[in-house]
């Protein structure tokens, strides 16, 4: 089958602004936009730039907005898209080509939440135990593979570049959740700022955009909720919320 | 030295933030029940042919309604005014812009709290 793709294009060398430009390309229903790209780019023009890397939806590098929408350009499929599919680059990055943009303030976020085991106890024997019940609470937030697509679908992103975003407060979360961790005094500076959790304004947005399925939002009110409870007692609730669910299991 | 004593301790900033996100729930809240109790009595038990100076009048010759009304009045402003602080932090980024903007809100919603508190307060039937 034939199908229309309108690109987005933007060479900093040459265009002065982003501009629209539609292919028509040969496709099987069951390819993903990945493989229309890829068409695209070997068989029309090969100065089309884009990231991917896995190609299956793991590693995160080709989150895009497809027909509106943040998704991974890898699982979405063309048979389920109103053409002309439309491809931009995500929104509020700063576009260093076509559909390539600048994740570097991202990344800076990500290392701010020191997304990483914190503990001040002595390393055990063995491996660091925790119940069952203990690791569902951050189990969800464990899936986020850091493409991006969350924070560049948030409204409050949009408006406020120095907004912390979605996917690095839902990877705070996955360790302010672990009963294992002790850096929630360390983590609650950036989080508690007024640009960390609180420009969450709840749109919802950043769980219709995440392509792993994350309850983004519920993991950010539970990240408010937590500050909450710090600042009414803090220095009991986070250790209570970290190490509820019971005895670790040995 | 252990991981996360090597980093020093963050002081959390204040938390203005925190403290009106928890305010705007807590007040959103108690304010939906406060105006659906006057909805109730002003527009159901009550309509709004009966409603003139006499009837507000002899309703403000109980303290229960002066202090109903200033307590509405007063949440219903303050949750306005923080909401639309946090419109301008969100969209106001440069500093003259949103100094001005955070003053001229403050200046007439602070003006309209105080005239409704006054008449709350210190109205006298005639």
């Amino acid at each position: 089958m034939e199908i229309r793709i309108k690109i987005q294009r933007f060479d900093p060398e040459r265009d002065e602004a982003p501009h629209w430009r539609q292919y028509q390309v040969g496709a099987q229903p069951m390819d993903r936009v990945l493989d229309v790209l890829h068409t695209v780019r070997w068989q029309h023009d090969g100065g089309l730039a884009f990231r991917r890397s896995c190609g299956h939806g793991i590693c995160g590098s080709d989150a895009m907005e497809i027909n509106g929408r943040n998704r991974l350009a890898c699982k979405e499929l063309v048979k389920s898209l109103r053409q002309p599919i439309t491809v931009a680059p995500m929104r509020g990055f700063r576009v260093v080509k076509d559909l390539m943009v600048d994740m570097t303030a991202f990344f800076e976020k990500y290392r701010a939440v020191r997304p990483y085991l914190m503990t001040d106890d002595a390393p055990p024997e063995k491996e660091r135990l925790q119940s069952p019940e203990q690791r569902e609470r951050y189990d969800d937030t464990t899936k986020c593979i850091l493409c991006g697509a969350c924070t560049t679908a948030c409204p409050s992103f949009w408006a406020n570049g120095k907004f912390l975003g979605p996917a690095a407060i839902v990877q705070a979360h996955r360790f302010l959740m672990d009963s294992r961790d002790q850096g929630a005094e360390q983590r609650a500076g950036v989080l508690n700022d007024a640009s960390g959790v609180w420009r969450c304004r709840t749109i919802f947005n950043c769980t219709d955009a995440c392509p792993r399925g994350i309850q983004v939002t519920k993991a950010i009110g539970d990240v408010k909720k937590l500050l909450v409870a710090r600042s009414a007692s803090p220095d009991g609730p986070p250790a209570r919320a970290q190490r509820a669910g019971g005895p670790p299991s040995a | 030295m252990t991981l996360s004593s090597s980093y020093g301790r963050l002081r959390p900033t204040g938390g203005l933030e925190l403290w009106s996100w928890v305010f705007m729930r807590a007040s959103g809240l108690l304010l939906l029940f406060l105006a659906l109790g006057h909805l109730i009595l002003m527009h159901l038990v009550h309509t709004v042919d009966e409603i003139d100076y006499a009837f507000v009048a002899g309703r403000y010759v109980w303290w229960f309604w002066r202090g109903y009304d200033l307590l509405m009045l007063l949440l219903a402003m303050v949750h306005g005014v923080n909401g639309v602080r946090v419109i301008i932090d969100d969209y106001l980024h440069r500093p003259l812009p949103r100094r001005l903007a955070l003053g001229f809100l403050y200046t007439v919603c602070g003006g309209l709290t105080l005239l409704g508190t006054a008449v709350a307060l210190f109205f006298q039937p005639s």
